[in-house]
């Protein structure tokens, strides 16, 4: 039974029987090799320069590496801004998972601030410049090395190092030099108008105020690129190809921290500012408001509390006074006054009038009067300078009239930016007959001409163009445009800033200015002068005039003012101070305004005093070579820009 | 006489019950496994060390493995074949906590895979089974192979690891085909397969397996997940082109784009560092491994060791096809080693067995006729 049914074995065909399957099988095999190769051909062949492509675009990355900002230095080649490396924590919010948690974590590992959080992530969330934001900015070494211990717990942060600008003088030099500040939304559309964008698509700042702002294109330089291989997680494996940016340019400024420190220390906790200029080039050696504040403070981002207590600071130390201070220049106006009185004949040196400590226009009640009460007798033009009669100025502006006024002293200066170097600049206010029409829907009345013939009623300066109208005079005419900047690197050298010149003002008897200019130097060094108590002793002869000006017009405002605790101080007079040194060859001219402190004759040309003793000083000093940048100054090109307006 | 003057040619290595040729093959495939995976390690040498270690462990195995009759073989594949099937039904039992969705790395996860053993348990059961009685085998032994091959094809499937599942169903498959299962059955049984992958798709694969499926069909639907490694794969063997980037300079493997470079993946870093030249010799190289196996099976004086050899070099030539096609995208991704170049321990010692048995039915079947 079992033999039938197991068939005798055919041992020879069995073997046949494999020996064809197994050959089926190595056919089956080069088939499909063949399939798998053509496959492959496919791909390395056929598709090779797709497949190429893809696989550069996989691991080259073109980054933009920013360009170094250029510093920024005094006259005397002394750091004003300079860059230096900080450590920040950065994230990369699409890495981390629970954001929020982590950086909750970060904020206690590292004992830092966490400030908001919320916002932050908020923020992270909507598009931005960058793939990581900085979450804390200037971190300690000992941060970075706890940081580094426990990096492995943070996924998607890591700590950079980069150059930060920092200012380190610190509130000495903000109203001129200004800061920079992360770029904004609003820079950023005005970059992309000014098609600069692709420029700072490495920049993480951008200069906000004064000279940051106004010099941004020269101090920025020019955006690099940096042709990488990354890896699979972005990590930088290596530099394939490097073109480097070219730094910003270094720019030397006019300023000089000597005299700025000493305008700072005059002015104590006072406010007001203080505005020096070299009285042939217009460059500004001092400026200098009070309040001021740190403007470190906004480089890596100003926290809302500190900002909030610079707005809401009564003293408003945001304002940079010396150009955007509107004072009454009261009696620092009356050499020009004189002067035009001259010039259009109206009075002579000689001409004189009897002050009884009052003046009256015919037909009209009031009675306008002077700040000595019973009058300073015979005054002439010298007189009236020297001792700061109004009653002079009453009866002279009255014959002058409001429209010869505004036309003459616009001209001067008045009432227009002086157009320096940073944009931070009010116009303040000459008023005239039309001005009044336009803002009041009245006439002009002959008593407004009286007290703007002392320097009140509407009539408003800033501290800058009471310097560069001062400026007119020292000079006698020239009308130089004032500027922060001296001179800027280059590849050849410092090259100087033409100072901007209007064409001077033409006077066919040209002793007027001396008559004029006399009388300011009388103002100073004879006894009745206001100015001689501050000037007594200087080794120097020094012009100048003081000005008192009563705040009782803006007295309407700050009673509205409930931040305002000291009401009474806010009615105390404004001492203004203009000057110049020496007498003859004029070489620096000095402005001040300081609010609420009284007389200027007592508050303000003190400080005049001051600053001349300085820069005389230190003049003689600086008649030696003694700095590193004088090795390589190249020739000024005194090319005079003869711009009209 | 072509066998005397082999014997006449390497008397020595007869001895040693070696085949030359394939060993030589063998040998020249580890030491291009050792560049590859210095390069595809990210130049890491411990890798390398670690892998000549494990060579060298399984030249061990085949060597020692060689070394004993095919005869021995036949008496323990039952046994063999039972003692798997334990250990598969222990480890489903053990397991099941243990086993996580870690299908993706599932080589050298665990220390010991019975699955491993029944890559050479289902072969050596199935030649038993077959050499039995006459062949062709008919249709009832074909059903009754088949069973013998589902029981452990369906216990490795559920643990999950498709890709060894389909290695031992294929190694059973190919005895059953080896032995002259009649080409009505071949063809029944493919159209029954193709009817039944719709069942399969339902029932069978898990929601992650499905998943993969759908990926391989259309990669670029989802770039960034599931088909980046399948992407970054062709990316690598695409930018490779004719000549290759060049031993360490593929930037695919070297920037670590792409996945499981040293393992599953390694044919990637082959093809994007030594080109399409390179892919044809390592072609060449397993076409000759395989033809060789199968010359082996043929010349073999029995019927079990013909069906052994040539189930075993047929499943190499599947490892061979699966890893191939799905790095380069042709089939979808299965855990499936490139034999002898993946770097890993497990399934690299199981295979040298294979061949250990092979040169053993190369060797020992002249010693028998001079016997």
């Amino acid at each position: 039974m079992i033999r039938k049914r197991v068939p005798i074995r055919d041992h020879q065909a069995e073997a046949q029987l494999f020996f064809r399957r197994a050959v089926f099988c190595m056919v089956l095999v080069t088939v499909v090799f063949m399939i798998l190769l053509s496959n492959l051909y496919r791909l390395q062949v056929t598709g090779f320069q797709e497949f190429q492509t893809r696989s550069n675009s996989n691991r080259i990355t073109v980054l933009p590496v920013a360009p170094n900002r250029g510093l920024i230095m005094d006259r005397n080649g002394e750091l004003l801004a300079e860059n230096i490396p900080v450590y920040s924590l950065e994230v990369i919010p699409e890495e981390v998972r629970n954001l929020a948690e982590r950086l909750q974590a970060v904020s206690e590992l590292l004992d830092i601030e966490p400030g908001d959080i919320d916002q932050f992530v908020r923020q992270a969330r909507i598009s931005r410049r960058f793939p990581q934001l900085s979450f804390a900015d200037n971190l300690t070494e000992e941060q970075v090395a706890r940081f580094a211990v426990n990096q492995h717990q943070f996924p998607g942060f890591s700590v950079e190092a980069r150059l930060q600008r920092h200012y380190p003088h610190g509130e000495l030099f903000t109203h001129a030099i200004g800061y920079v500040g992360r770029i904004n939304q609003q820079d950023v559309i005005r970059l992309r108008e000014q098609e600069q964008y692709a420029n700072y698509a490495a920049t993480r700042t951008i200069g906000k105020l004064g000279i940051e702002r106004y010099y941004e294109d020269v101090l920025h330089g020019k955006v690099g690129y940096q042709t990488v291989e990354v890896n699979n997680r972005g990590r930088i494996i290596r530099t394939l190809d490097f073109s480097p940016p070219s730094p910003g340019r270094d720019i030397y400024l006019e300023l000089d921290v000597g005299l700025q420190q000493v305008a700072k220390e005059q002015l104590q906790d006072r406010r007001g500012a203080i505005v020096v200029l070299d009285a042939n080039t217009g460059g500004v050696l001092a400026m200098y408001s009070n309040p001021s504040y740190d403007p470190n403070w906004f480089v890596g981002g100003i926290s809302r509390d500190r900002y909030s207590s610079l707005t809401s600071n009564p003293n408003n130390p945001l304002i940079n006074r010396a150009t955007q201070g509107r004072y009454p220049p009261a009696s620092t106006v009356k050499p020009h006054l004189g002067l035009l009185g001259l010039m259009d004949q109206i009075v002579t040196p000689t001409t004189r009038i009897w002050d009884p400590g009052y003046y009256e226009i015919p037909g009209v009640e009031r009675r306008f009067r002077d700040w000595r009460p019973h009058g300073h007798g015979w005054v002439d033009l010298n007189k009236a300078i020297v001792e700061s009669c109004n009653t002079y100025y009453y009866d002279l502006s009255l014959k002058l009239g409001i429209d010869r006024i505004s036309e003459f002293m616009s001209e001067i200066g008045f009432g227009r930016r002086t157009g320096l170097d940073i944009r931070e600049e009010n116009a303040a206010l000459l008023p005239s007959r039309d001005w009044k029409r336009g803002r009041f829907g009245e006439p002009w009345y002959a008593g407004e001409t009286l007290s703007v013939g002392i320097g009140q009623s509407y009539w408003t300066v800033t501290p800058i163009q009471m310097a560069t109208t001062t400026q007119v005079l020292a000079t006698q005419g020239r009308r130089i445009e004032p500027r922060l900047l001296k001179a800027t690197e280059s590849a050849e050298g410092l090259i100087y800033n033409a100072p901007r010149e209007h064409p001077p003002i033409m006077i066919e008897n040209t002793e007027h200015w001396q008559t004029v200019k006399q009388a300011m130097a009388n103002t100073v060094s004879t006894l009745q002068g206001t100015a001689h108590t501050a000037f007594r002793g200087a080794p120097y002869l020094a012009a100048g005039k003081t000005g008192t000006a009563q705040v009782a017009r803006i007295a309407d405002d700050i009673e509205e003012r409930p931040d305002i605790e000291d009401v009474a101080e806010r009615l105390r007079d404004n001492a203004t101070y203009i000057g110049y040194a020496p007498t003859t060859r004029p070489e620096i001219v000095v402005a001040i305004a300081i609010e609420n402190v009284g007389g200027g004759g007592r508050n303000a040309a003190p400080v005049a005093r001051a600053l001349m003793d300085h820069y005389f000083k230190h003049q003689r000093e600086d008649e030696r070579p003694r700095t590193a940048i004088a090795r390589y100054l190249v020739q000024p090109e005194t090319e005079l820009a003869d711009a009209d307006h | 006489m072509q066998t005397t003057e082999e014997r006449n040619r390497h008397p020595w290595l007869a001895r040693l019950h070696i085949d030359g040729p394939l060993l030589l093959a063998l040998l020249a495939l580890s030491i291009v496994s050792l560049f590859v995976i210095y390069s595809a390690g990210g130049q890491q040498s411990d890798l390398v060390v670690r892998q000549i270690a494990r060579i060298g462990i399984s030249f061990a195995v085949l060597f020692f493995v060689a070394q004993i009759n095919p005869a021995n073989y036949r008496q323990f594949s039952v046994l063999v074949y039972l003692f798997g099937i334990a250990l598969l039904i222990a480890v489903l039992l053990v397991g099941e906590t243990g086993k996580g969705a870690q299908r993706w790395l599932n080589i050298g996860v665990t220390r010991i895979q019975p699955s491993e053993i029944l890559k050479l348990a289902v072969p050596l059961m199935l030649a038993w089974y077959c050499s039995q009685g006459a062949t062709p085998i008919r249709f009832g032994q074909v059903l009754v192979g088949l069973i013998l091959i589902m029981i452990p094809t369906a216990l490795i499937a559920q643990q999950p690891d498709l890709g060894t599942s389909i290695l031992v169903a294929c190694s059973g498959i190919f005895v059953l085909f080896l032995a002259g299962m009649s080409w009505r059955v071949v063809t029944m049984g493919g159209l029954l397969a193709a009817g039944s992958l719709p069942l399969l798709w339902f029932f069978a694969l898990r929601e992650y397996q499905r998943q993969r499926v759908l990926t391989f069909l259309n990669p670029e639907s989802d770039p960034l997940g599931a088909g980046y490694h399948i992407i970054q794969s062709k990316i690598a063997i695409g930018s490779g082109g004719l000549e290759g980037k060049g031993w360490l300079q593929g930037t695919q493997s070297q920037l670590e784009f792409l996945p499981e470079r040293h393992t599953d993946f390694i044919f990637s870093v082959f093809s994007e560092e030594f080109g399409l030249f390179g892919v044809i010799a390592l072609l060449a190289l397993y076409g000759f491994i395989i033809f060789r196996g199968l010359l082996i099976a043929i010349r073999a004086q029995s019927m079990f060791n013909r069906l052994l050899g040539g189930s075993i070099t047929l499943t190499v030539f599947v490892y061979v096809l699966v890893n191939i096609g799905m790095v380069s995208g042709l089939l979808p991704v299965v855990g499936v080693p490139l034999p002898l170049i993946s770097y890993g321990g497990t399934s690299m010692v199981t295979m040298m067995a294979g061949f250990g048995i092979l040169m053993a039915i190369a060797t020992h079947r002249r010693l028998n006729i001079s016997q």
